[in-house]
């Protein structure tokens, strides 16, 4: 580890410090030791790690602020569960199933993100946020739309914009199943997450995104993010490298929304509305902006915190606050600063003794 | 500052040691799932509430089986997945039977992974039929959407025959899209006309002046509104605006309208509703219960609460037949309820003699009632005929 500059110790350590966390939660889930509340927990957790590094590399990296982060999700979830549903025959293998649905979800939520991106991503300044919360917005209402179901013939989409039609509209023949309901949302999705597959679309997640931030790409768009006229001077392409971080971003999200679909047995187009967005965004600022292995934490800590707080029944949301505004005040205390570093340096210099005998 | 985050963190912990506890095998345990925070709370609360003093009062006479009942319910946001978190949490707690979830789509994703697991739900209050589809453990006690566009259909086919429809309806809401589909189907069938249809949106339910126009325009004389009564007292009262005068229709949703605050309840006169409930009724368990709740809570109960409290005598009701005993586990009592389920009738609030199909379906008389002076009333021959 000495001749390791300290940017890939901490990588390396991020990739340890997941893996090891999901070795021990796995052993302890097919022990039987974990309890149901906390087990059923995992999926959504990876998902939402998932996302929130996936946010931070737009927000953290390329310091342009997105706002619509759920609608990538959005987007991913749904084409995703209509792969999923829809390959059924085709592929009875439920973990290849789930693959193509996740690329099926990551390809159609980089679509979405580069239609979003070409434009915005050319102006200054904080359009980014204002275009990508009108997206999210749409998305919502564009999928309350959409009626989707699927028979021998293939795949039948109807879109519904006069909210006249409904799933009959879809002329399925016998055994044909409707998959999206229009603002019913999907029902009856067959549950084909699982913890492993999580843990796999985090790990894929933390590779693409340190990999490139450490690569010439991630110093481009840092350069941009800290002065755009300094980095424009130099001969970068400003449109360019904002737009790799943002519609890897949207992709990352999209793959993340596809597992997140295929837990739950229902799945509604408001679930990824604005306050979603700001969520995974609060899980990104507390964890530190630019952080990776911030996100990492704050994301899991934040999604865990209100069911641990459900015994408080309705005050948890409340307290769920004054938590998130301690968190707040305490990372910019002062003292605890010092402490933390003081802690940093000790651990630092008992690593480097370790590491020289 | 250390101080305050070590205490918040003690009293954290001290909650939830305080919040644990039970002797194991003595007591039914019994859950309930719905949403009392976020946009539906009025649903789960007042499901929960009726639930919780339905077991209060079956406590009280001695339990069930001679067993008392715990009754631990949890708050899922109306969103599926806090829903599942809801559900694991009750399962932890070593739950044996659950009383929802009170919505539609939480209770989808729910009662999916309910059937894996083999626990016996019974959803107050989540109409549509996708709940129970391919699943044998979960049953309803209200009626499913189809039932209840159907019988508005009919009830107007036999009552007001030539009425020259228009129906406004929420589109991203399945309770509503449900209702729509089938009540449209059902009059298609019937010959019944329908003149106009209208749409809205979670978003767009604050101003309906341009389909309450619309209505007026097509010259519709019945509009049916299958949705829950806070966008239909905003219809009434912008419909009174414009001087547009049909009668209004409509479905088990729209009881409550008559508790909207700051809604001059005079707009709802003539309004009527398809209703397993009326909080008015003058029979001896209603009376009980809405004094009741009203003591406990504050106001008069809506139909969730009523729902909520026949569950509860529903699940008793199942469990004495099949003989349960506290000690059973989960998996267990789901077979011998289901068992019993399509032999048990059961007189509740919500309805007299209310059995159920093996599907899950309940079957039970449902009652138009009209608004007459403030308070529901049953219609009359002549209001009928009109």
């Amino acid at each position: 580890m000495k001749g390791l500059k300290k940017t890939m110790r901490v990588d390396f350590a991020t990739y340890i410090g997941v893996t090891v966390a999901f070795v021990v939660m796995y052993l302890l889930q097919l022990g039987g030791h974990l309890s149901n509340s906390l087990s059923g927990q995992m999926v959504p957790i990876c998902c939402f790690v998932s996302m929130a590094v996936s946010l931070n590399l737009v927000v953290g990296i390329s310091g342009e602020l997105s706002l619509g982060h759920a609608g990538f999700m959005s987007v991913g979830a749904f084409s995703g569960v209509i792969a999923g549903m829809s390959l059924a025959d085709v592929i009875p293998s439920v973990p290849v199933r789930l693959a193509i649905a996740l690329v099926v979800g990551a390809f159609f939520a980089a679509i979405a993100g580069f239609i979003v991106g070409v434009p915005v991503l050319r102006l200054r300044g904080d359009y980014l946020a204002i275009v990508t919360l009108a997206f999210g917005q749409i998305i919502k209402d564009l999928i309350n739309c959409l009626i989707v179901g699927y028979d021998s013939h293939g795949l039948h989409i109807v879109f519904n914009v006069s909210g006249l039609k409904s799933v009959t509209d879809l002329h399925l023949e016998e055994g044909g199943k409707a998959i999206i309901k229009g603002a019913q949302g999907a029902v009856g999705v067959t549950k084909m997450a699982s913890f492993p597959a999580g843990y796999i679309l985090v790990m894929i997640t933390l590779i693409i995104v340190l990999n490139m931030v450490r690569s010439s790409t991630g110093r481009s768009i840092m350069a941009i993010r800290d002065n755009r006229i300094a980095a424009e001077s130099v001969g970068i392409n400003v449109t360019k490298y904002k737009l790799i971080a943002f519609v890897s971003s949207a992709a990352l999200a999209g793959a993340a929304g596809a597992l997140y679909g295929l837990n739950y047995g229902s799945l509604v187009s408001s679930r990824f509305d604005f306050n979603t967005s700001i969520l995974i965004l609060v899980y990104v600022v507390l964890g530190g902006l630019g952080n990776i292995w911030g996100s990492v934490i704050g994301a899991t800590v934040l999604y865990i915190l209100p069911e641990m707080l459900r015994s408080f029944s309705n005050y948890r949301m409340l307290i769920y606050a004054v938590v998130l505004i301690l968190v707040m005040l305490l990372t910019n205390n002062e003292q605890f600063k010092q402490w933390r570093e003081n802690m940093a340096e000790k651990l630092g210099r008992g690593k480097r003794a370790e590491g020289g005998v | 500052m250390k101080k305050i985050v070590s205490l918040t963190i003690a009293l954290a912990l001290c909650l939830v040691m305080a919040s644990a506890c039970f002797a194991e095998g003595e007591t039914f345990k019994i859950g309930g799932i719905g949403p009392m925070t976020g946009g539906a709370a009025i649903y789960g609360t007042a499901a929960m509430n009726g639930a919780q003093i339905a077991v209060d009062e079956i406590n009280a006479a001695g339990g069930i089986n001679g067993a008392q009942v715990e009754f631990n319910a949890q708050d899922d946001t109306h969103v599926a997945e806090t829903a599942l978190n809801a559900y694991n949490t009750l399962k932890d707690w070593g739950v044996q039977a659950i009383v929802g979830t009170v919505t539609t789509a939480p209770c989808i994703a729910v009662s999916a992974e309910a059937n894996s697991d083999r626990v016996f739900m019974l959803t107050p209050s989540a109409s549509s039929t996708d709940v129970i589809a391919d699943k044998d453990m979960m049953y309803q006690v209200c009626f499913t959407d189809p039932n209840q566009g159907i019988a508005s259909a009919d009830y107007m086919k036999a009552n007001m025959p030539d009425a020259q429809i228009a129906v406004i309806y929420k589109n991203d809401d399945a309770y509503s899209q449900g209702i729509r589909d089938t009540f449209v189907s059902e009059a298609e069938a019937n010959g019944q006309t329908i003149v106009y249809e209208g749409t809205f949106t979670e978003d767009t339910q604050t101003d309906f002046s341009v389909q309450v126009k619309a209505a007026q325009d097509a010259g519709a004389d019945m509009v049916f509104l299958p949705m829950y009564y806070t966008p239909a007292s905003v219809i009434l009262k912008q419909a009174n605006d414009i001087g547009y005068a049909p009668t209004f229709f409509g479905v088990d949703g729209m009881d409550g309208i008559l508790t909207v605050e700051g809604f001059d309840t005079s707009l709802a006169e003539g309004v009527m509703l398809l209703t397993p409930f009326s909080a008015d009724a003058t029979d001896e368990l209603t009376v009980n219960f809405v004094t009741k709740y009203n003591e406990l809570y504050g106001e008069t109960p809506n139909q969730f609460a009523a729902d909520g409290y026949d569950a509860v005598y529903i699940l008793k009701a199942a469990i004495e037949a099949a003989g349960c005993t506290p000690d059973m586990d989960a998996a267990t009592m789901c077979e011998a309820i289901i068992g019993v389920m399509p032999t048990i009738s059961v007189d509740g609030l919500t309805g007299q003699g209310m059995t159920w199909a093996a599907t899950g379906e309940v079957s039970k008389a449902p009652m138009a009632v009209v608004i007459k002076d403030g308070v529901y009333a049953l219609p009359t021959a002549e209001e009928e005929a009109e």
